[in-house]
């Protein structure tokens, strides 16, 4: 499916807050990974269009980066850490949980397109070892039971936002500060739920 | 020991609304900047932050002021912050993003009011989808305030902030991948020289990279004066630092305190102690690169410069503890398989070496390791990284090959009996 014009025009939006146009291409990836799941074949002849650059040129930064995803992902993204000090805090009986419960290897997407499965290196929630990220909000503090419910929470629910104040509330344990605040913006889709636009009002000065 | 506030201050006190511009405005917020502004003195700024003596947070503790002393002159400069933060254990930069994101902005402000920049990029690691939000949220209250965009405060200073995503590769972190990155390019790092982004950086443009606690610590700096900075902490290490603890401490989190403490204080008085009041037996001073200290070696203290006489670095300031049931081959594999993971693959030495050195440790915590095992992982590792010396030697272009060949010499110096004990002295037969 090729790209809707309110599409391109966001994409044209994002392209005009760099200097060139190339610095584009990250966020303009992660538009095409929010529309359809993945980088799509007909995401990238778009991409390369708008940037100037040659398809390859767009494939090759993609594979390049482990959040650009080449398939199509589950609603929920499961990206749980095994860096060292999640390690040292037995994170591999949080990856046997969820791996147990959603009965997916490492990469891999359910049929019903509900969870995608991954082991990940450091999110920066050491403090709170074991974590996991769904959607690229983060969870601290996590056991293997707590995983579990999660997991089955989601599966139950399916909420459209994931929040991460919300799942931290849930099934969460120890954070890395406690300090909090709270607030109920989210993901929906397993690109980081954030807006590329609006940064810069006044461009080209 | 207690912690001397002066980043987290904010966020402490007002642990609700330490986010909002209007918490950040009634406790003397963009007062550094306006008083920069009235003055109109750029060189007065970069000589405070100079007196302060200050090091670069990210890592490799570069001063700063000499940093933003190189700056070449040209039409179009810019400013990068580095919020790639990745190196496992590290988790300061995540706080100082998601709770007091108006603190980075006013730095990035004076800072390019200083170096005479109009435009900054906040590269922001893509997993910090929380810490982005709240950052991208601040930029616009600061574009509504008039802080940013065209004749900033009615002067003739104008800037304007992109706050960028990364997409998940830890050697974005290395400034001149983080450079190529924001190019829309491979995150490969690039060849040196030319050595300084200060000199030819993004888009071959003079460009200034620094790291997110660096720069949220400019607006203290302006208002207290460098003089001031410089007299917390210890020469060589002034100011405050963030330090993130986490392993099996009781009490994990970020702690901010005057650099010169020593380790073992450190654990214990914020930390509270070691989980189960076990001890120590080996610990990580700043971050997964850092070559390890064994318990015996608590008294260090925590300074840029003691703890590269010690032989590692204070790095990214993660200290991780490890209690004496830790089965360290475990704990090295893991830090091999990070960087084994995060290579770029451009030169040879890390792209296979990092990788054949996380398949033999696998094998080994597997069980079906072989003798000959530990001189193939010390051949390996001189190949990346050549006399196993500390600071590393390099066969490649960045340093994340050798900080893959720090966990294997911290086990084989220190521990080598847990990596022997592993190998079977009988090999089993398998059909």
């Amino acid at each position: 499916m090729s790209w809707e014009k309110e599409l391109i025009d966001k994409a044209n939006e994002i392209i005009e807050l760099y200097p060139e146009k190339r610095s584009a291409l990250g966020p303009l990836l992660y538009l095409a990974q929010e529309k359809d799941g993945y980088i799509s074949n007909d995401s990238i002849i778009q991409i390369s269009n708008l940037v100037g650059i040659t398809e390859v040129q767009v494939k090759s930064v993609a594979s390049f980066y482990s959040m650009y995803k080449e398939e199509q992902t589950g609603k929920y993204l499961l990206s749980v850490c095994k860096s060292i000090s999640c390690e040292i805090n037995d994170s591999r009986s949080v990856i046997d949980s969820v791996k147990n419960f959603t009965g997916l290897e490492n990469y891999e997407t359910d049929n019903d397109k509900v969870f995608t499965f991954e082991e990940v290196e450091c999110i920066g929630a050491c403090g709170g070892a074991p974590a996991v990220q769904v959607n690229y909000e983060t969870v601290e503090g996590l056991t293997p039971e707590k995983s579990l419910q999660m997991c089955e929470w989601l599966k139950e629910e399916r909420p459209e936002l994931v929040v991460a104040d919300e799942l931290q509330e849930k099934f969460g344990g120890v954070k890395s500060f406690d300090w909090a605040i709270k607030d109920n913006t989210g993901s929906s889709y397993s690109v980081p739920g954030f807006q590329n636009i609006g940064t810069a009002k006044e461009k080209n000065l | 020991m207690k912690e001397t506030l002066l980043l987290t201050k904010h966020m402490r006190e007002y642990p609700e609304d330490s986010h909002l511009i209007e918490t950040y405005e009634k406790n003397n917020g963009y007062r550094a900047l306006k008083k920069v502004l009235k003055e109109d003195n750029p060189e007065d700024v970069i000589n405070e932050i100079k007196n302060s003596n200050i090091r670069g947070r990210g890592g490799a503790g570069f001063p700063t002021g000499v940093k933003w002393g190189f700056l070449a002159e040209n039409e179009d400069r810019y400013l990068v912050i580095n919020g790639d933060e990745s190196e496992p254990g590290t988790f300061k930069d995540r706080i100082l993003l998601e709770r007091d994101p108006h603190q980075l902005i006013e730095g990035v402000i004076i800072t390019c009011f200083a170096s005479n920049i109009k435009k900054a990029f906040i590269y922001i690691r893509g997993e910090y989808a929380k810490p982005a939000r709240r950052v991208q949220d601040a930029v616009k209250q600061a574009y509504e305030k008039g802080y940013l965009g065209n004749n900033i405060l009615g002067t003739n200073f104008s800037l304007d902030v992109v706050v960028h995503l990364g997409a998940g590769a830890y050697i974005c972190g290395e400034e001149t991948a983080l450079l190529n990155s924001l190019e829309g390019k491979r995150g490969e790092p690039r060849l040196k020289p030319p050595y300084f982004p200060a000199v030819m950086g993004l888009y071959n443009k003079p460009t200034l990279v620094n790291n997110v606690e660096t720069i949220s610590s400019v607006p203290w700096i302006v208002q207290n004066s460098g003089k001031e900075y410089s007299k917390l902490g210890v020469e060589g290490s002034t100011g405050t630092r963030i330090f993130s603890l986490s392993g099996h401490v009781n009490n994990p989190g970020n702690f901010e305190i005057e650099m010169g403490k020593s380790f073992g204080e450190f654990i214990d008085t914020f930390g509270n102690g070691i989980k189960n009041n076990k001890s120590v037996k080996a610990y990580i001073p700043g971050g997964a690169s850092a070559p390890w200290f064994t318990g015996d070696q608590l008294d260090i203290k925590m300074t840029i410069d003691d703890v590269a006489n010690a032989g590692s670095m204070l790095g990214s300031g993660a200290v991780v503890v490890m209690d004496e049931d830790t089965n360290l081959v475990y704990a090295a594999k893991s830090i091999v398989s990070f960087f084994a993971h995060e290579s770029c693959g451009q030169c040879t030495p890390c792209r296979e070496g990092t990788t054949w050195l996380e398949m033999i440790l696998e094998r080994i915590a597997s069980g079906r390791g072989r003798l000959s095992d530990i001189s193939l992982l010390i051949d390996i590792c001189d190949n990346i990284s050549p006399g196993l010396d500390w600071p590393p030697k390099m066969t490649t272009i960045c340093p994340l090959g050798p900080s893959a060949v720090s966990p294997i010499t911290s086990l084989l110096n220190n521990f080598s009996d847990e990596i022997t004990n592993m190998i079977p002295t009988k090999i089993p037969i398998t059909q």
